[in-house]
């Protein structure tokens, strides 16, 4: 014979899962860590609305108002010389900046994970302060060092060497600004991994190469690529820092981001704006990206 | 306080882990659950805490139906594998989390707390912890710990899920016994599931035998022990050796061997399972021996009060392995040798009928 | 080395380590040091001078009250959202997600032009928030604020997840099986475990938006003494060729912003302390 439970207040009833079709998480099925369904449906609600009214809203905005008069103008603006000549910049600032960071990034993760030394704490500590420093201080330490009036001002302009709204003072200003995020993310990981296979590698008779490019670098491919990915994004999409250093000269010293400012601020609002999805378009590529790199190296989401 | 469950059914997805359960557990005992990870013995206890809910069946507090009852109300006292101690807490805070959480109109003063709190710190004596935390204990001490958390709030019922199972050998040995003398202070009823044999047969009043979401058989240790009901109570209890055999005309044929007297009751032709413990097998040496299986001496391990001989199947029980436990006079008798050809004769066998063995039961 | 540096078999110490310290002090340490050297080369009246002038400590006001506020904000939606993305199903859910990170990725001009066209008297909330209730958001300092709160969620969101994520649920049937009910648990057994990770990313939020620049400036209307942040005040003495006053100020900044990492520093291993993770 055979009880059914008839009270209502236990039974995980199917008319209490919102919205059927979706897998409910393991804290729905359980007793003690669920909700009551009007608490829980006014938390997503609330929770959802905030997203979608900061997130989502202004990312739509983007794209709307870049359309707005049209796709012809919107193609004008996107294939006019500035903008062409600014998406060379940006990508040369980038394919200047990721690469020598990402060398940093392992090299200062080699050092910090494999050995032990005095002042590790302090050094990852500098490594970070990148992070806490506005882009504009990042802009203006350049300036005071390269500047007409800076530290080196009168050498560079009696050797006729152009840092400062040039291309080279951009450059700085971007590695500068997306410095700490490869070492950032590899610092942790590697730290975690330990150093027991390389010690068996060097046991086995590899060399320091053979150890770091057959042992370390498969074991950290995923967390290197996703510093790459979040790295890359900063350097392309930097407005403070570049904005300080660069001196807006069309054609020359304009980057994707001081683009965008310098179309709005002429008021050619489609234009800026059309601009504007393109680094829009390369902010989701990114989010993409980053998903599927958590996705395959199986963190959920605490790799940041 | 009693406790009943009755049909008990449970489905995670295509797997069943509790099959029509129905058990009585008498007021004032303290029973183990007992089986493999796996066999339904967990949710079995979740299910009468409370903490997760049947298919069907009901769960029967004091006679009152309490399946409806959510495990905030149910008044069970539930202890942890892993302690779930809130480390934020000192430890005096702990104890009292329980009593803080009444509503107001029931709520104790804090002083009548605190009597309480430290009585219940006395109780597992740990009182002069009462300012640390969590993390600056051992795991012995957290366990007694959450057990006096447990207690403090007067459940009808303590229910302890692997309690000694996230600590080491020698202080689950010492919690063993002191949780046995807890309870025959206490009184209270109280089941507290296990994998571990050994846990389950020293401190329980009596047993549960879980295997596949079914309950195999419910008995005192020494029942359990010595008069398993079902080949799976046999293997899962002590070391078995197993044989697969034939009863015709009231002797066991394995392969080429025949072992005499044997499944009396069993129709000629019956295909049977034949169990016997370490100890009630006899090695023959004497190769005229008819009455016995076939076995080739491989190791014989003398230390200990008992020897014990490893031997290797034979004919048509290769690939097997057999264990005997002699005295070790009797093993200076035999002076067995590494490789010798020798007869294994019961002197007590069990016989279970090859078709009441579930298939996927790992005997 | 050998004196700083123990025993290792491992190769490379010597070059990696090299590496980095040339590295770090070529791009970071000596360019930021310029701040402090030149700084000290006024007297502490004309500092003093610089960094209290009206219209200097008036930004401070906006970019740090707007920054708490930011953060605050943040501290409460971004717990919310961590909790739903964590505990609860919904469709669309991987997409929310992801999408959390959109202020990181997203470029702050574009975020700044988007807040603006969005917040515009004429635009799409802009003509609803000031036509119907009279409130000015964009060209004023509560643009700041709403500038802020888009750059600062993704870091309460992010630092709160991975914590609520790898509570044992055990903690909860504890408390219920003591007879806690819901609100207590949450409020006496899982606020205090999320607590350090929550101020954490209040403190992260926080240092990010008193910095903040690019997606402020469009929103801001940037009138003198109203809604003028501080990152602006440097921006504004550069262009008249004050490099010292800009310098002063930075250096005000940035004595904020080493602060602030101190305080996370130390929030991030209570943190680790509380809920026994140690990154």
């Amino acid at each position: 014979m055979t009880t059914a439970i008839t009270d209502t207040s236990l039974q995980a009833k199917p008319s209490d899962r919102l919205f059927k079709w979706v897998e409910p998480t393991k804290f729905e099925h359980n007793v003690a860590t669920r909700e009551n369904k009007w608490i829980k449906i006014a938390v997503i609600s609330i929770g959802l609305s905030f997203f979608a009214l900061f997130l989502l809203l202004p990312l739509i905005a983007v794209f709307s108002e870049a359309l707005r008069k049209g796709f012809g103008v919107y193609w004008l603006a996107l294939t006019d010389a500035d903008a062409l000549s600014a998406v060379r910049l940006t990508l040369l600032a980038a394919s200047i900046a990721v690469p020598l960071n990402l060398v940093f990034g392992v090299a200062a993760a080699w050092a910090i994970a494999k050995f032990e030394f005095k002042g590790k704490q302090l050094l990852i500590t500098f490594i970070d302060l990148p992070f806490s420093v506005s882009p504009v201080i990042v802009g203006l330490v350049y300036v005071l060092v390269f500047g007409v009036h800076g530290w080196f001002g009168e050498w560079l302009v009696a050797n006729d060497i152009k840092i400062i709204f040039a291309v080279p003072g951009i450059v700085l200003a971007t590695i500068f600004v997306t410095f700490p995020f490869v070492a950032r993310e590899l610092i942790p990981l590697m730290q975690a991994q330990g150093k027991e296979e390389e010690e068996a590698a060097v046991v086995l008779g590899a060399g320091g190469w053979q150890t770091f490019w057959y042992v370390t670098l498969p074991n950290i491919k995923w967390g290197l690529l996703y510093g790459v990915i979040l790295c890359n994004a900063r350097a392309m999409g930097e407005f403070g820092a570049v904005s300080v250093v660069s001196g807006h000269i069309r054609g020359q010293t304009n980057t994707l981001p001081l683009h965008v400012e310098i179309l709005y601020n002429e008021y050619n609002f489609a234009a800026a704006f059309a601009v504007a999805s393109l680094l829009a378009l390369l902010a989701l590529v990114t989010l993409i990206l980053k998903t599927w790199v958590e996705h395959r190296a199986g963190t959920n989401g605490s790799a940041h | 306080m009693s406790i009943e469950v009755k049909n008990l059914h449970k489905q995670f997805g295509s797997f069943t882990a509790l099959d029509d359960i129905s058990l009585n557990f008498p007021s004032g005992e303290l029973v183990a659950l007992l089986g493999p990870s796996g066999c339904g013995k967990t949710t079995l206890l979740r299910i009468i805490a409370g903490l997760e809910q049947a298919d069907s069946g009901s769960v029967i507090l004091e006679g009152d139906d309490a399946s409806a009852t959510h495990v905030r109300e149910r008044q069970v006292g539930f202890v942890f594998q892993h302690y779930a101690l809130f480390k934020h807490m000192t430890v005096f805070d702990n104890v009292a989390f329980g009593l803080r959480m009444k509503p107001r109109k029931s709520r104790p003063s804090e002083k009548v707390i605190a009597e309480k709190v430290h009585r219940l710190l006395e109780l597992v004596q740990l009182d002069w912890l009462a300012d640390r935390f969590p993390s600056q204990l051992s795991g012995g001490q957290r366990q007694r710990i959450a057990l006096a958390r447990a207690l403090a709030v007067e459940p009808r019922v303590l229910l302890l899920d692997e309690p000694f199972g996230a600590l080491d050998a020698k202080v689950r040995k010492e919690l063993r016994r002191w949780l046995r003398k807890l309870h025959d202070e206490l009184h209270i009823t109280s089941i507290f599931v296990t994998h571990d044999q050994e846990e389950a047969l020293e401190v329980a009043d009596r047993v549960v035998m879980m295997d596949h979401g079914k309950v195999e058989q419910v008995g005192t240790p020494d029942e359990v022990y010595n008069q398993p009901e079902t080949p799976f109570v046999y293997g899962f209890l002590g070391s078995v050796n197993l044989f697969h055999g034939r009863v015709d005309d009231g002797h066991l044929h394995i392969g080429d061997d025949v072992i005499h007297n044997q499944g009396e009751n069993y129709d000629h032709g019956s295909e049977v399972y034949a169990f016997a413990r370490p100890h009630e097998l006899e090695i023959v040496t004497d190769n005229e021996q008819v009455n016995g299986l076939s076995a080739k001496v491989n190791r014989v391990l003398s230390f200990g009060l008992n020897s014990r001989v490893e031997l290797d199947g034979i004919n048509s029980a290769e690939g097997q392995h057999f264990e005997v436990e002699l005295n070790p006079q009797r093993v200076d008798e035999l002076s067995l040798t590494s490789g010798q050809i020798v007869k294994l004769v019961p002197s007590k066998l069990k016989l279970f009928h090859r078709d009441s063995i579930n298939k996927d039961s790992h005997v | 080395m050998s004196s700083v540096k123990s025993f290792s078999v491992l190769p490379g110490f010597g070059l990696s380590m090299g590496f980095t310290l040339v590295y770090l002090s070529l791009i970071i340490l000596i360019p930021l040091s310029a701040v402090f050297i030149i700084t000290s080369a006024l007297t502490w009246t004309e500092f003093w001078a610089v960094v209290t002038a009206p219209r200097v400590v008036a930004s401070y006001k906006l970019s740090f009250g707007a920054s708490l506020g930011a953060a605050a904000i943040n501290s409460v939606f971004g717990l919310m959202l961590a909790w739903v993305l964590v505990r609860y199903s919904f469709p669309g859910k991987k997409i929310v997600d992801a999408l959390i990170d959109l202020p990181f990725a997203l470029p702050t001009a574009v975020a700044g032009i988007s807040l603006t066209a969005l917040y515009a008297p004429n635009g799409w909330l802009g003509q609803f928030i000031q036509g119907s209730l009279g409130i000015k958001v964009a060209f004023a300092p509560l643009g700041v604020l709403v500038a802020l709160v888009f750059i600062g969620l993704p870091f309460v969101v992010r630092t709160v997840q991975p914590v609520l994520q790898d509570l044992e649920t055990e903690l909860e049937e504890a408390a219920s099986s003591l007879g806690a009910n819901r609100w207590q648990t949450f409020r006496y057994v899982l606020m205090p475990i999320l607590l350090p990770a929550l101020m954490t990313g209040f403190a992260l939020a926080f240092a990010r938006a008193v910095g903040e620049y690019g997606s402020v400036i469009f929103i801001a209307g940037n009138i003198p003494m109203v809604s003028e942040i501080t990152p602006l005040m440097i921006i504004t003495k550069l262009e008249q060729y004050d490099y010292t006053g800009a310098t002063a100020i930075a250096a005000v900044m940035l004595v904020v912003s080493f602060v602030m990492l101190l305080i996370i520093n130390a929030l991030q291993s209570w943190a680790g302390k509380r809920t026994g993770r140690n990154k």
